[in-house]
C-alpha cells in the first residue's frame, strides 16, 4: 500500500512540476489526474477483453476439457469466490497462465496450451490456486491501477520534457525572477528524468510482492506446496517465449514472459521473482500451508530479512496443515500421461478452430475441416467410411 | 451546552460507531459460515446424483462384485436420508459413502477394459473431482467457522457477540473411522 501511494505521490509531483514549469502547479496537477482518470475508466471496463483477444484467448466449456474445468473449479472452490471464472486456453507452446477481470465476479483465468500439456493434475492445481489467487486478492485491479498510474508518469514526463526543451523556458521573463525559475526548471528537468525510472522501480517492487503473496494463497489453497513447486520447476526448463505478452501485460502471468536465463537473484527490473526463489521458498515449507508458514520459508530463504506478507494476512489466521500424502488407495483421478494430455489438448484447439473430430473403429481419429464439401470421408487406415 | 456535554456524547457516537462496525463484522462472518456449508450440500448432491450412472455403467460389466455395488447404492441413500439431520450424522453417512466409493474404484483395478472405457473414465473423472470438490468445500467451510468462532471468542469481539447472541459455529469433522478405512485389496493376479 506504500508503494501505490508512492507512485501516486510521484505522479501528483511530476504533475504539479510539469505546471509549475509551464506557469500554474495546480493546473498541471489536475491535468496529470483527469489523464490518469480516463485511462483508468478504460483499463477498468475494456482491460480483460483487451488483454484476452490481445493474447489470442478461446473461451472453453465444461465439456471441451473437463478436468482443466474441474480444477478451475475446485480452486474457485477452496479460495471461496463466489464465482466461477470464465476458463480459457491461448494455443502456445511457451509455459504460462494469466487471470483477469476487474473483480472477483467478473474473472477469467488463461492457461497455454503448451502448459495445460505438461502438468499433473497436482501441478495443475497449484497454478491455478495461484491464478485464482490473483482474482481473489483483487491484483489483477491493483496492478492495472498502477500500469495505468505508470503509463501516466511516463507519457507527462516524455511530453514534459520534450515541451521543456523546446520552448527552452520561454515564460522567463513573464515575472521577471530569473534565478528561482531556473531552479524550478532545473529541478522540473531531473523530476522528468527520474520520475518514470522510480515510478517502473516501485511498480516491479508491488508486482513482485503480489507474486509472492498468491504463491503463499495457493499453497494455502491447495495445502500442497510440492505442485506449484514442481510446476513452477517445469516452467524454467522451458526456453519457448509466449509471443502475445507485452510489458503491460507481464505482471499477470504466472512466471515472467520475458524471463531470461541466469538473472541475479534480487532483480530490481523485474515483475516476478526468480522461479528458483520461488520454488525454495515453497519447499521450505515445512510446518504447514499458512500464510505465516509462507513467511517463516521465506525468511529462511532471505536469511535476516523481514517477511514478505502483508499484515493484515497474516493477522487472525490459525495454524493450517499442509495436505497429508495420499494414503495408497483414496479415490484417484485417472491420471493421463503425457502423450494422452497433448493429444487431448490438440484435439481441443483443433475443434475450436472449426474441424470435427470423427473416431473410427480401428482406433484413428480423423480430423475433419468444415469447409471440405463432402458429406462423407474415408478413414485412410481401414477404408471405412464415415457421414461428417 | 458546557464543554463536557459535547465530550459525552462524541465518546458514545463512537461507541456506537464501533459497535456497528464489529456487529456488522460478525454478520459477514456468518454469513460466510453459511454460505460455506450450502457449497458443501450442492457438492454432496452432486455425488449423489452421479452415483446412479456409475452404477449403471458398471453394472454392465461381467461378474462385477455385486456386494461392493450394493455397499455404494446403500450408502448413498443413507447419505440422502441423513440430509438435514444435522452437521455430525451427515459428516457420518458422506464419510461412509466416501469409503464405499473408494472401494468400488479399487475393484475396478481388477476390470482393465473398463478402466479403459471412456464412458467411465469421464465419469471417474467427474466423480473424483466431485471428491475434491467435497474435500475443498469442507476445508473452506472449517476455515470459516474457525475465522468465525475466533472473532467471537476475541476481545473485543466477544462482547459485542455476548450482548448480540452469534453463537459458535460446529466444524465439519470427517469421520476418521469411515474415511480413512484403507480397504484391503489384492491386486496381485491369481496364479495360473
Amino acid at each position: 500500500m506504500i508503494l501505490v501511494a508512492a507512485m501516486g505521490i510521484l505522479l501528483l509531483l511530476i504533475g504539479y512540476g510539469l505546471g509549475l514549469a509551464f506557469g500554474s502547479g495546480i493546473a498541471g496537477l489536475v491535468i496529470a489526474l483527469v489523464i490518469w482518470a480516463i485511462m483508468n475508466l478504460i483499463a477498468y471496463f475494456q482491460g480483460d477483453s483487451i488483454l484476452l483477444s490481445m493474447s489470442r484467448a478461446i473461451k472453453i466449456s465444461p465439456d471441451d476439457h473437463p478436468r482443466l474445468y474441474n480444477v478451475v473449479e475446485e480452486m474457485k472452490i477452496a479460495s471461496g469466490l463466489e464465482k466461477m471464472p470464465d476458463v480459457y486456453i491461448i494455443d502456445d507452446p511457451a509455459l504460462n497462465a494469466f487471470a483477469t477481470g476487474r473483480d472477483p465476479s467478473k474473472a477469467s483465468v488463461a492457461i497455454t496450451s503448451g502448459l495445460l500439456e505438461k502438468l499433473n493434475r497436482d501441478e495443475l492445481e497449484g497454478v491455478i490456486g495461484h491464478e485464482v489467487s490473483h482474482i481473489r486478492n483483487r491484483d489483477v485491479l491493483l496492478m492495472s491501477l498502477c500500469s495505468v498510474l505508470l503509463g501516466t508518469i511516463v507519457i507527462l514526463a516524455w511530453y514534459g520534457s520534450r515541451a521543456l526543451i523546446f520552448s527552452g523556458g520561454g515564460r522567463r521573463s513573464s515575472k521577471g525572477g530569473g534565478q528561482g525559475q531556473l531552479i524550478i526548471l532545473a529541478v522540473a528537468i531531473v523530476l522528468m528524468i527520474l520520475a518514470p525510472i522510480m515510478a517502473q522501480l516501485i511498480y516491479f517492487a508491488i508486482s513482485r510482492k503480489r507474486e509472492y503473496l498468491a504463491d503463499a494463497s495457493s499453497a494455502l489453497y491447495t495445502r500442497y506446496p510440492e505442485g506449484l513447486a514442481s510446476a513452477l520447476e517445469k516452467l524454467g526448463a522451458s526456453t519457448y517465449q509466449l509471443k502475445t505478452a507485452n510489458n503491460a501485460t507481464a505482471p499477470m502471468y504466472i512466471a515472467n514472459p520475458f524471463r531470461k536465463q541466469g538473472r541475479a537473484a534480487s532483480d530490481l527490473t523485474s515483475t516476478h521473482p526468480p522461479l528458483s526463489e520461488r520454488i525454495r521458498i515453497l519447499r521450505a515449507m515445512a510446518g504447514g500451508a499458512s500464510y505465516a508458514d509462507y513467511d517463516k520459508a521465506y525468511q529462511q530463504v532471505h536469511t535476516g530479512g523481514a517477511g514478505v506478507m502483508p499484515a493484515a494476512a497474516l493477522a487472525g489466521a490459525g495454524a493450517v496443515g499442509l495436505r497429508a500424502a495420499q494414503p495408497e488407495l483414496v479415490l484417484k483421478e485417472p491420471e493421463p500421461s503425457r502423450v494422452e494430455r497433448t493429444r487431448e489438448v490438440g484435439d481441443l484447439l483443433w475443434q475450436k478452430s472449426g474441424y470435427k473430430i470423427i473416431d473410427c473403429e480401428c482406433g484413428t481419429r480423423l480430423k475433419v475441416p468444415s469447409n471440405m464439401g463432402r458429406a462423407t470421408v474415408t478413414c485412410p487406415h481401414c477404408g471405412r467410411t464415415h457421414s461428417v | 451546552m458546557a464543554w463536557w456535554a459535547w465530550v459525552i456524547i462524541g465518546i458514545v457516537v463512537v461507541l456506537i460507531l464501533w459497535f456497528v462496525f464489529i456487529f456488522n463484522g460478525l454478520v459477514r462472518l456468518r454469513n460466510q459460515v453459511r454460505n460455506a456449508w450450502a457449497q458443501i450440500d450442492v457438492q454432496l448432491k452432486r455425488r449423489h446424483d452421479l452415483i446412479p450412472n456409475l452404477v449403471e455403467t458398471v453394472k454392465g460389466y461381467r461378474d462385477f462384485e455385486r456386494a461392493t455395488l450394493e455397499a455404494v447404492t446403500k450408502a448413498r441413500t443413507a447419505a440422502q436420508q441423513a440430509i438435514g439431520q444435522g452437521v455430525g450424522a451427515q459428516a457420518k453417512a458422506e464419510g461412509e459413502l466416501s469409503g464405499a466409493l473408494t472401494r468400488l474404484m479399487a475393484v475396478v483395478e481388477r476390470y482393465p477394459d473398463l478402466k479403459a472405457n471412456q464412458n467411465f473414465l469421464a465419469l471417474q473423472e467427474q466423480l473424483t473431482s466431485t471428491e475434491n470438490k467435497i474435500s475443498f468445500s469442507r476445508q473452506f467451510y472449517n476455515d470459516s467457522v474457525l475465522n468465525y468462532n475466533n472473532k467471537i471468542q476475541m476481545f473485543p469481539s466477544n462482547v459485542v457477540a455476548g450482548m448480540t447472541g452469534f453463537k459458535q459455529g460446529e466444524f465439519f469433522k470427517v469421520e476418521e473411522a469411515a474415511e480413512r478405512e484403507v480397504p484391503k485389496v489384492s491386486f496381485e493376479q491369481p496364479k495360473p
